[in-house]
């Protein structure tokens, strides 16, 4: 027979202990995240000023901003996410509110799993194979085209995962009602899912804006500005990868800035989907 | 085992059996559910009477192991049958869960979701629509300044008065309500049951409760269900005060279940 205080003291050990060592867990991961934000901070924001915004990737030695670079990155994001979302978003619909009957719906779950974890630099050589290599030249079209392919996968998983928390007595209701399921997938389940659907898409943006490898084989880079989609095209991930490994200390310092500018808008982008979607969830 | 009920019967259910896959839930049910009555199905967890009255709207459709057999004629015509239209089915028979099921929008829109398929009304005559809807379910009092906001701020109570209202004003013949009270605190259940004793003024309704007390307050006849048979079927206060089977007995008694 165990005296109950002496059990009570062991538990409360092993609490203590657990606690300690989850704490420890949690502050190496932490560390070097913060190491990494904070060598960010520190060779980033002396190199961020209104220059950056305003002038052109420099060559070597003169001195110059990320503007082309900034503008392609948001082109070929936007346009990625354009072509990515709606395509994203059909598909996980067929494949939660569709897909019950039949061999088509697990088939694509397995795939768009395959394609979700498939590494970038795959999709930059796919993308490279069946259009740069046919249209003879990299351009801004084949960099958004790439980044589509990683949206679509993201999109897909969290529409799906967003329209199966939607309780089943909600289209039940609806469904009671007489309402055909066209109008029940548009009206009441993806309405329901809104929120959670538009932080997978953010989440998947917040994605693309750091990809490098895709946009090395279809965008690559431009030195001037350009507007033209069908020429190369700069952007933020490559100009970093281009010029931190440059000697030149004038590309070191505006590589800095562009890691700096993507780390923020990242985080900006997280922070307000995890808002949005919180808020959501207090409201249902 | 029909009850020698005297009403007119708006639902008559004949040797209906019911299968999720190969598992047999219901056994050969008999019974006719009375106009502008309410009937009650109460039993044990697991006995079938959610499944029988889903039967009812052909709820099962929506998935594919489920199936029905026999016959449940709504006023002589087989709804089982598939070819009846299953929309219009549904217009005639509305349905009330047992969680409350708000749409994800406004007040009004909740109500005039449900009217649009059917009717096609222009702005005052759905206003007015709405709010007969909203008097009826006993809400317009506490829902009339704010039929923009959404449905789902309401408490649940409202909430679940709101799905009344919602099902009423399709304008249905028959209501079906799958144990409407069981997620609402005494108060609320309190004007949910007095609303459905109002409601039997102009429409038929199937109530499925856990709760015998409940059962004898709002219907006018029970139907005692155990493991997927219709062990006892007749006015509710014959079974509630002298069952004539001694399962439907202990049940009532709290010996069992």
């Amino acid at each position: 027979m165990i005296n109950p205080l002496d059990l009570y003291a062991r538990r409360r050990i092993i609490n203590a202990t657990g606690l300690l060592v989850s704490m420890l867990a949690m502050g190496f991961g932490l560390f070097w995240l913060c190491w990494i934000l904070f060598t960010l901070l520190e060779n980033g924001l002396p190199a961020l000023n209104s220059v950056v915004f305003t002038k052109m990737t420099p060559p070597p030695g003169s001195s110059g901003g990320l503007f082309n670079a900034i503008a392609g990155s948001l082109m070929m994001s936007l346009v990625g996410t354009l072509i990515g979302t709606p395509i994203g978003i059909l598909a996980g619909t067929y494949l939660a509110e569709f897909g019950q009957r039949g061999w088509l719906a697990p088939v694509t779950r397995f795939i768009n799993d395959v394609l979700l974890s498939a590494p970038s630099i795959v999709i930059g050589l796919f993308v490279y194979e069946v259009y740069v290599v046919h249209v003879k030249h990299f351009s801004g079209w084949a960099g958004a085209l790439a980044l589509a392919i990683i949206v679509i996968p993201i999109v897909i998983r969290t529409t799906e995962n967003m329209l199966r928390l939607v309780p089943t007595t909600l289209r039940e209701a609806a469904s009671a009602l007489g309402a055909p399921q066209w109008k029940i997938v548009n009206f009441v389940t993806l309405r329901a899912a809104r929120a959670g659907i538009i932080t997978g898409v953010m989440l998947a943006i917040a994605r693309i804006s750091g990809e490098t490898a895709p946009l090395l084989f279809t965008a690559l880079n431009n030195q001037f500005w350009s507007s033209d989609m069908d020429s190369p095209m700069a952007n933020l991930p490559v100009v970093i990868f281009q010029f931190a490994m440059s000697p030149y200390e004038d590309w070191q310092h505006l590589a800095w800035a562009g890691a700096l500018l993507i780390t923020i808008s990242v985080l900006v982008l997280n922070i307000l989907a995890r808002v949005l979607f919180r808020q959501s969830a207090t409201t249902h | 085992m029909n009850a020698e009920n005297t009403a007119t019967p708006k639902v008559i259910v004949k040797d209906l059996n019911f299968y999720y896959g190969d598992y047999r839930a219901l056994q050969d049910i008999n019974l006719n559910i009375a106009e502008k009555m309410v009937t009650a199905f109460i039993g044990p967890s697991g006995c079938g009477k959610s499944t029988l009255l889903r039967t009812f709207n052909r709820m099962y459709q929506l998935y594919p192991k489920q199936k029905a057999t026999g016959e449940i004629l709504l006023d002589g015509t087989n709804i089982l049958d598939k070819k009846q239209d299953l929309n219009m089915l549904r217009a005639k028979i509305g349905m009330v869960f047992q969680k409350p099921t708000p749409f994800p929008m406004s007040i009004y829109d909740n109500i005039a979701f449900g009217v649009k398929l059917y009717e096609n009304l222009n702005k005052s005559d759905m206003d007015e629509r709405v709010e007969w809807a909203l008097r009826k379910a006993a809400l317009w009092t506490e829902a009339k300044g704010k039929l923009k906001q959404s449905g789902t701020g309401l408490s649940g109570g409202q909430q679940q008065r709101l799905c009344i209202a919602r099902a009423i004003a399709v304008k249905p013949q028959v209501l079906l309500l799958d144990e409407p009270t069981s997620a609402l605190d005494p108060i609320s259940t309190a004007h949910i049951e007095k609303l459905i004793d109002e409601l039997k003024e102009d429409f038929t309704i199937v109530i499925v409760t856990h709760n015998m007390q409940q059962a004898a307050r709002v219907s006018d006849y029970t139907a005692y269900m155990y493991l997927g048979d219709l062990i006892e079927f007749g006015d509710t206060s014959s079974v509630f005060t002298n069952p004539k089977r001694k399962e439907t007995e202990d049940y009532i008694t709290g010996r069992f279940g």
